[in-house]
């Protein structure tokens, strides 16, 4: 068995002048969850079309289950796909477009028929073999176009943004029933989304993409506690990103000057010299606000902002050298909760651990 | 139509304060339909002459159908209307693929070609193809009826045939190669069935429009091959007999059934 179920190698393509994927390597494990993760127009739709046949690479060179995939059209690959609009087939009830993958391979009617009922049932929607698809709701439309893709136990499944169309409550849902659909079928997931909470609660690994290219390829916890670049770090999560020069490098950690007047001590400095231009990276939530300066390193400044917003309350902080920064507070309970008025002088600490240096 | 600022929905007039609007319409509908109530009311009259009523009678569609030239009109014009009807909706069909589906040096000028017939006037197409004819040496018969309706046709039924193609889900024909079907299977699986009230229209818009030609036919039909309008025209020449409006309101009702028919296939096909 190949390591890897889908190999992505040097691949792009370009639609005349423009480069929708740019020199894209990855490597796809067997019964991976793997998210492809980027604002609209990003390359991540073209690269699952590129795998799925739709579209040829420009150059490079795609491998399912370590067969080369050059000039095999998509009804000779191992893989099915989920439309971002379902595609379900108008002029057909749901047991014939579960059933068409299946009668097009040939596979016995009393089989079809089995089978066709076992993927109803798993994605549970029993019952509704008569239907046409304009006849059922957006979520069952949805578990419809699971049932077509699956049935086929297909190599590895493609989803193009499959829960974009649902509101925000079923979308929730179905990302823990499409989680744990996952590890009962064992089948590897490619799964498109621009959401990156979505592809942290549901991703093995992710491959987090801008403009054609693939910027950083890794566990959810890696993306969003070690990004690769300012990019990254911004598009997961929230994050504070303060542009600076490292002034000082030690052992363990590094100076940053930020606009001249604000010190920042920062963490991990392999590949940092003096002079070099840098971001920091702060998380909001990893940020520690306080009344009373607790040590030499603590932050000045002064609330600018206040929002409450339910689970936790955000703080813009206003510093001595005019820079905003977000800081997110877990409202722990009525009393708990340090609370900071607007204009009330604050003081800000991290551990030097929590920021990042990001150099790209 | 009254100014609005943008944004508000448009104002309905309830309908019994537009007077105006309401005669408006019934005069329309009498203009339209008048004269067929007329005609259909008068082939069932016992006198020959439009104008005066003389009670209930059936004679002239016994003489109708006992009018072997007629008949024999009739069946012509059926196999022309059917012959052209299926071969031009198969070719039109393709057509509309074609175009709408694939890029091709002389696309442009291929579509722009493609209307021609529906925009030159009977008269100049009619002469066309009869030069056609004569010059390639085809004797004139049914079979040169058939061709220069299928010439016409192929453009009606393109142009039905595009426009459904025109609201067509791509996405639908490549879930259908994603789940292993091949480009044969999916035309006949997905891409023709969606297409299908679509091809059905213009079959049946072609069928009607070759039914009832007469200037291309006219001019292309050999000796012994007349059509229904042709037949009706000769005999039209002697003045207008309880005969001819048996027939047209034979015609209407055969007309309105496909028609009918055209829609409710319409509509249960589109899924």
């Amino acid at each position: 068995m190949p390591e890897y179920a889908v190999e992505l190698r040097g691949v792009s393509k370009s639609f005349g002048p423009v480069v929708a994927v740019h020199d894209v390597t990855l490597a796809v494990r067997e019964g991976e969850f793997f998210a492809l993760l980027g604002p609209s127009g990003c390359g991540k739709t073209t690269t699952l079309r590129l795998i799925a046949g739709f579209e040829q690479p420009t150059s490079g060179e795609i491998y399912i289950a370590g067969q080369p995939q050059r000039e095999i059209p998509p009804y000779r690959r191992p893989v099915n796909t989920v439309f971002q609009n379902y595609a379900l087939f108008p002029h057909m009830t749901v047991y014939e477009n579960v059933a068409f993958g299946l009668q097009m391979q040939r596979v016995p009617r009393a089989e079809i028929r089995r089978r066709v009922e076992e993927a109803l049932e798993m994605v549970r929607l029993p019952g509704l073999e008569d239907r046409r698809p304009r006849e059922l709701s957006g979520g069952q439309q949805q578990r419809v176009a699971l049932a077509r893709a699956l049935v086929n136990r297909p190599r590895v499944l493609l989803l193009d943004e499959p829960l974009g169309a649902l509101d925000q409550k079923l979308r929730k849902a179905m990302q823990l029933e499409l989680k744990a659909l996952q590890h009962r079928v064992g089948i590897t997931f490619i799964y498109v989304t621009h959401d990156q909470e979505e592809a942290l609660t549901m991703s093995d690994r992710i491959a987090v993409m801008n403009q054609g290219r693939v910027l950083q390829v890794g566990t959810p916890e890696e993306v969003y506690e070690r990004p690769a670049d300012r990019f990254v770090a911004d598009f997961i999560g929230e994050t504070n990103l303060l542009e600076g020069l490292v002034t000082e490098v030690q052992a363990d950690r590094a100076t940053v000057r930020v606009n001249g007047t604000l010190t920042l001590q920062v963490g991990a400095t392999e590949g940092i010299a003096t002079g070099q231009a840098v971001a920091v990276a702060i998380r909001p939530e990893k940020i520690a606000l306080h009344s009373q300066p607790p040590g030499p390193y603590a932050i000045p400044g002064v609330v600018h902002e206040v929002v409450y917003s339910g689970a936790d309350i955000r703080y813009l902080v206003r510093l001595t050298d005019q820079t905003l920064i977000q800081v997110r507070l877990q409202n722990m309970g009525n009393g708990s909760t340090p609370h900071f008025p607007r204009e009330e002088r604050v003081y800000l600490t991290w551990r030097p651990d929590a920021a990042r240096l990001l150099t790209a | 139509m009254s100014r609005r600022s943008p944004g508000t929905p448009p104002s309905v007039q309830p309908l019994g304060r537009s007077r105006w609007l309401t005669v408006h319409g019934v005069m329309t509908y009498l203009f339209l339909y008048l004269p067929i109530v007329i005609l259909v009311i008068f082939s069932f009259n016992v006198s020959r002459y439009v104008g005066v009523w003389r009670g209930f009678t059936l004679q002239w569609y016994r003489a109708l159908f006992a009018n072997e030239a007629i008949g024999a009109a009739l069946r012509n014009s059926l196999i022309v209307a059917a012959a052209s009807a299926f071969i031009a909706t198969v070719l039109g069909t393709m057509v509309a693929i074609g175009l709408e589906r694939y890029r091709f040096r002389l696309r442009a000028f291929v579509d722009a070609l493609l209307y021609l017939p529906i925009i030159i006037p009977d008269i100049a197409m009619a002469v066309m193809l009869l030069l056609f004819f004569v010059l390639s040496r085809i004797s004139l018969g049914l079979w040169t009826i058939i061709i220069a309706h299928v010439a016409f046709n192929i453009s009606y039924v393109a142009l039905v045939v595009r426009a459904r193609l025109a609201y067509f889900d791509v996405s639908l024909e490549e879930a259908a190669q994603d789940l292993y079907a091949d480009e044969w299977q999916t035309f006949r699986r997905v891409t023709l069935p969606l297409l299908m009230p679509g091809i059905i229209g213009g079959a049946l818009l072609a069928f009607t429009l070759s039914l009832d030609d007469f200037v291309i036919t006219f001019f292309v039909a050999g000796p012994g091959a007349t059509t229904l309008p042709l037949r009706v025209y000769s005999m039209i020449k002697l003045g207008v007999t309880p005969e001819i409006n048996a027939l047209s309101a034979l015609m209407l009702v055969i007309s309105i059934v496909l028609v009918l028919a055209s829609t409710l296939l319409a509509e249960r096909r589109v899924g």
